[in-house]
């Protein structure tokens, strides 16, 4: 069994770590401590500016010290990273197309008993509305980790979406030598009844589900998009054409994450059903997290059900 | 100041104003009350301030300008032409189709234009960014923004105020481009911003109150804010909106919109007499 780890934890290790090599600074909004930037605080304080609780304020601040050719994550909440901050996203980073890392950690309904107010569930819909921007949401530790070195080496605004609950580390447990290419999806392995499309918390719960078609009979492929946007549409539109389904599994709303980016491309490329897991246009609630996953159906059985589905449909 | 200096400063600023004309004229729509009114600290700002080199807009040491009133962008660019930035014929291409004036600035696509700006709040903030980078790599130019009075309603020019003198930025200087004017009315009557100097002050700026169309007092107050240690200052500039068009001065009718040929003609006349009152 894979080691379990929060991706924030990795991404606070990852800027601590990369800090020694690398020339950038850091802006946090009152919560280094949840976000894990304080492990790059600790080391590198020269190099930390804490704005406060004014997310708005930080993210244009990040913008004018990325005109200055200086590289700068910022990091808060995924609600007030792309809720609240939005538009400062969009104009003061997004729109001139600065080198500014956005951070954002606690995203979707793993957040778990801070509840509605704080579980983002609409991040990636909103983040990749925006022209040139770059979404990543890491499935575990090891991938975290490489997402934020890739981050490093990237010219151009970035969204990186971490979670708080402890995740299996499926990467380093599957892929001895893991290459993370921005815009590239990661093939865990090809199936011909159907593909099951994951990304972030939901990609081991995705393998979990090909397990239990497998018992049944059904040829269940797995793909982890850690990139949203850019999407990886050649690979998808070659496992929709292998396998003739398609099932997405995201923890995040129905409505313009990773399920509509992918039935986007499908629907233009390779019709075939796509059937999506994921929140399903509620806000979230408090609780303890396993809980919270079951009433969201955000787990293997569900995925598995939506798959028969999915190869129930095709025509 | 001797007076030849003031002169040329005078005329450069009255042509900045004619450059805004031109542009708002040909764009059939625009923001003149809020260009003319910070005509001249501009013209300050870039004929006699800033360390720049319109030869080389991305010069790596130079000082930096951020329009936080981003919709005044007929002025920045009427002064940015002005100062050799690019041709003075290209005004006229304000706000059209294929122009890369854009109605608010575009710091991808206008040499000199050091970040893009038009939402209100959020130049201000970028503005503590740069100043923020040179302290963290140890460069020594300095940090100019602009703000509307009525931009000062928006929260954020107050989250960015704290984070300036939070940080020190001495480096910073804070124009506040009080004209009392807003869209819908008079500032104290929409949404009373006022008093920004006790404002600021209580968010730890060092404040400078100076009459905006007075190039002596301008220049003092730069000067000033070159000995202040330690803190952030800001320079609540008194300015009339619409300064130097008689039919638009203190008139928040003339905050978005250009005038039609007949207006035209009275804004170049009216400009011409004070051009020529220059001579």
């Amino acid at each position: 069994m894979a080691d379990k780890k929060a991706t924030r934890e990795s991404y606070g290790a990852a800027l601590a770590a990369l800090g020694e090599s690398y020339d950038f600074v850091v802006l946090d909004a009152d919560l280094a401590a949840a976000t894990k930037t304080g492990m790059f605080k600790k080391k590198f304080p020269e190099r930390f500016f804490d704005c406060g609780i004014a997310e708005g304020n930080m993210m244009s601040v990040a913008a004018g010290i990325a005109t200055t050719g200086t590289t700068v994550f910022a990091s808060t909440f995924a609600m007030f990273a792309a809720g609240r901050a939005f538009e400062q996203v969009r104009n003061s980073i997004g729109y001139p197309h600065l080198n500014v890392k956005i951070g954002a950690t606690h995203a979707g309904i793993t957040v778990g008993e801070d509840g509605a107010t704080h579980q983002c569930n609409e991040d990636i819909a909103l983040m990749r509305t925006i022209p040139g921007m770059t979404v990543v949401c890491p499935a575990d530790a090891t991938e975290a980790y490489a997402a934020v070195e890739a981050a490093l080496n990237f010219e151009g605004p970035m969204y990186l979406r971490f979670g708080r609950f402890a995740v299996p580390d499926l990467t380093s447990d599957l892929i001895p030598e893991y290459n993370f290419e921005i815009g590239r999806g990661v093939t865990y392995r090809k199936g011909n009844d159907v593909t099951i499309v994951a990304t972030g918390y939901m990609v081991h719960l995705a393998v979990e589900a090909a397990d239990i078609l497998k018992a049944e009979g059904i040829d269940a492929g797995v793909i982890n998009i850690h990139t949203i946007k850019p999407l990886d549409t050649e690979l998808i539109l070659a496992a929709a054409k292998e396998s003739g389904a398609i099932v997405t599994a995201e923890e995040h709303s129905v409505i313009g994450g990773l399920g509509s980016a992918v039935a986007e491309a499908v629907g233009e490329g390779c019709p075939v059903p796509v059937l999506r897991v994921g929140v399903n246009d509620m806000y979230g609630r408090s609780g303890r997290v396993p809980e919270l996953l079951e009433i969201y159906g955000l787990t293997a059985q569900n995925i598995a059900d939506k798959a028969r589905k999915a190869i129930a449909l095709k025509k | 100041m001797d007076n030849e200096r003031l002169l040329r400063l005078k005329q450069l600023a009255n042509s900045v104003r004619f450059g805004i004309i031109e542009g708002v004229y040909n764009a059939a729509c625009g923001h003149p009350g809020g260009s003319l009114s910070i005509a001249d600290v501009l013209t300050y700002l870039y004929f006699e301030e800033m360390r720049i080199d319109p030869k080389n807009p991305k010069w790596e040491d130079r000082d930096r300008f951020v329009l936080s009133k981003g919709h005044t962008a007929p002025a920045l660019y009427a002064t940015l032409a002005e100062r050799g930035f690019f041709d003075r014929e290209e005004l006229k291409t304000l706000r059209k189709t294929h122009s890369r004036l854009q109605g608010h600035p575009d710091m991808k696509g206008v040499p000199g234009v050091d970040m893009s700006t038009g939402s209100l709040g959020l130049g201000i903030s970028a503005a503590c960014g740069m100043a923020l980078s040179a302290k963290v790599n140890a460069k020594d130019y300095r940090v100019y923004t602009v703000v509307g009075d009525g931009e000062s309603e928006e929260g954020q020019v107050w989250e960015a105020a704290m984070f300036a003198a939070h940080y020190k930025l001495d480096n910073l200087v804070c124009v506040v481009d009080w004209n009392g004017l807003q869209i819908d009315g008079a500032i104290t009557d929409v949404m009373n911003p006022t008093p920004h100097d006790k404002k600021f002050e209580a968010f730890g700026w060092h404040v400078i109150s100076i009459d905006g169309h007075d190039f002596n007092e301008i220049a003092a107050a730069f000067a000033e804010a070159r000995t202040v240690k330690g803190k952030p200052t800001v320079i609540i500039a008194r300015t009339v909106k619409g300064k130097g068009v008689s039919y638009m001065e203190n008139a928040c009718e003339w905050h978005g919109q250009a005038p039609k040929e007949d207006l035209y003609r009275v804004a170049i006349s009216d400009l011409t007499a004070i051009e020529e009152s220059l001579r």
